[in-house]
């Protein structure tokens, strides 16, 4: 394997880069919509956020990506690949965020709540002061793992056809016919972006327990 | 726009063979999982160097590299070292590994959620040795990840759709052999994707009710 062939490979790779930080900060938008609406005392708003966190952990994330790939087009939205693939992983993204933090909202010990009532607080003050700091750190490590699931899932994008890392493993493999060694790289290549990251998820878990044995 | 599912419907039988496809792999892919996993916690518990060094980084690369490059690689790799297998074998094979790892994680957790002190009354109150191990370690162990393992094992499940990138006989392979000969994408994906929510709801609500009969005894 040359240059040449490495080079497209990192091409890829900011590929990858760019889909998974697009889809994490859409996520992150809509999936704090979803948890307040999950957590939210109107039925209205709680059980269409139950269906959509269902619909998205209950099938595969490739059919999501073809069914967006292909959907958008349908019905009316001529957008380019990278485009269909982002959205698709923004609403994946939005639906296991706001489950997580939804857990981690229902998490904040109740006397919170009530001393925040006693307070005198309006309800909105209620959740952004105080509720959702407290549940941002306990969110911390369960985001920081999802990050990497999401990263690993861009490579699904290969199958939709559009060029990432995973994709560009493959035409480098079929263009030199070793697959062993380009497939160990595009392997190293995954596995230095996402370690760091479980490291560090592991790191922070590991520094909550102990806060809380305390 | 013009949405036309009577080239889903007209294929129902193929899609009933799909999904006993991706419920094979499902299940021969978790026991393999599983075998992986009860090994991989043994060679840990033996805190022996080397071993627990090759199982942690065996576990390491698996949780941090993507399942499609995991297949690839095997699928690849495997005539390599002289093997030919069928794709659908290749599968269940890369299947077993990926789960395989997070089997470890699960299990290890149980195992170690045991105190030993348990053991020990087990024995003070006369039951054997093996009996102790089966009604005081083994059931609550598994009562303990039992959920988890559930939720691995649907996660397994959805995971059998990628498993089509290397033509594995499941759901996800049969559907673009319509969309290859129908040219009707969306009208296949979308059905599938209904297919699989089925398919997990079905199996979410089988697990939860095994799990009530299978460890149903007080414990508290």
């Amino acid at each position: 394997m040359g240059t040449l062939e490495f080079t497209y490979l990192l091409e890829g790779l900011r590929w990858t880069l760019v889909l998974t930080a697009v889809g994490f900060a859409g996520g992150i938008a809509f999936g704090l919509l979803v948890a307040l609406m999950r957590v939210s005392k109107s039925p209205w708003l709680r059980i269409p956020a139950i269906g959509w966190i269902g619909l998205f952990q209950g099938t595969p994330l490739l059919m999501q990506l073809f069914v967006v790939y292909f959907g958008l087009p349908l019905f009316g939205f001529d957008v380019p690949a990278w485009a269909a693939v982002a959205f698709a992983l923004t609403a994946h993204a939005s639906a296991y965020l706001g489950e997580i933090w939804r857990g981690a909202i229902q998490a904040v010990p109740r006397g919170q709540t009530e001393a925040a009532e006693a307070l005198g607080l309006p309800s909105r003050s209620r959740m952004v002061d105080i509720l959702l700091p407290q549940a941002f750190k306990l969110s911390l490590p369960a985001t920081v793992g999802f990050l990497v699931q999401l990263l690993k899932g861009t490579s699904l994008a290969a199958i939709v056809g559009f060029i990432e890392l995973t994709r560009a493993g493959v035409i480098v493999a079929n263009q030199i016919y070793q697959p062993l060694v380009v497939f160990g790289i595009v392997g190293v290549m995954y596995f230095l972006m996402c370690w760091p990251l479980s490291l560090y998820g592991r790191h922070l878990e590991r520094r909550m327990a102990a806060g809380i044995s305390k | 726009m013009t949405l036309d599912f009577s080239v889903v419907t007209n294929a129902w039988q193929a899609l009933a063979w799909g999904v006993v496809g991706t419920m094979l792999l499902a299940v021969f892919g978790m026991a393999l999982a599983m075998v992986i996993g009860v090994g991989g916690v043994a060679v840990l518990r033996a805190q022996r160097r080397i071993p627990t060094l090759l199982v942690t980084a065996f576990v390491e690369v698996i949780r941090n590299t993507p399942f499609l490059v995991q297949i690839y690689f095997i699928f690849f790799a495997l005539p390599f070292a002289g093997i030919r297998l069928n794709p659908t074998i290749t599968a269940i094979l890369a299947l077993g590994l990926n789960g395989g790892a997070y089997a470890i994680e699960i299990i290890r957790g149980g195992v170690e959620s045991i105190p030993k002190g348990q053991t020990e009354a087990g024995l003070a109150l006369g039951l054997h040795r093996g009996e102790v191990f089966r009604m005081i370690v083994l059931k609550p162990a598994l009562k303990a990840i039992y959920p988890s393992l559930s939720s691995q094992f649907i996660l397994l499940t959805l995971t059998t759709a990628i498993c089509t990138s290397i033509s594995a006989y499941e759901l996800t392979s049969v559907g673009q052999r319509i969309e290859a000969e129908t040219f009707r994408s969306f009208e296949v994906y979308f059905t599938l994707t209904g297919i699989y929510l089925v398919i997990s709801l079905l199996t979410m609500w089988a697990l939860a009710a095994i799990g009530r009969r299978a460890f149903a005894y007080p414990d508290r």
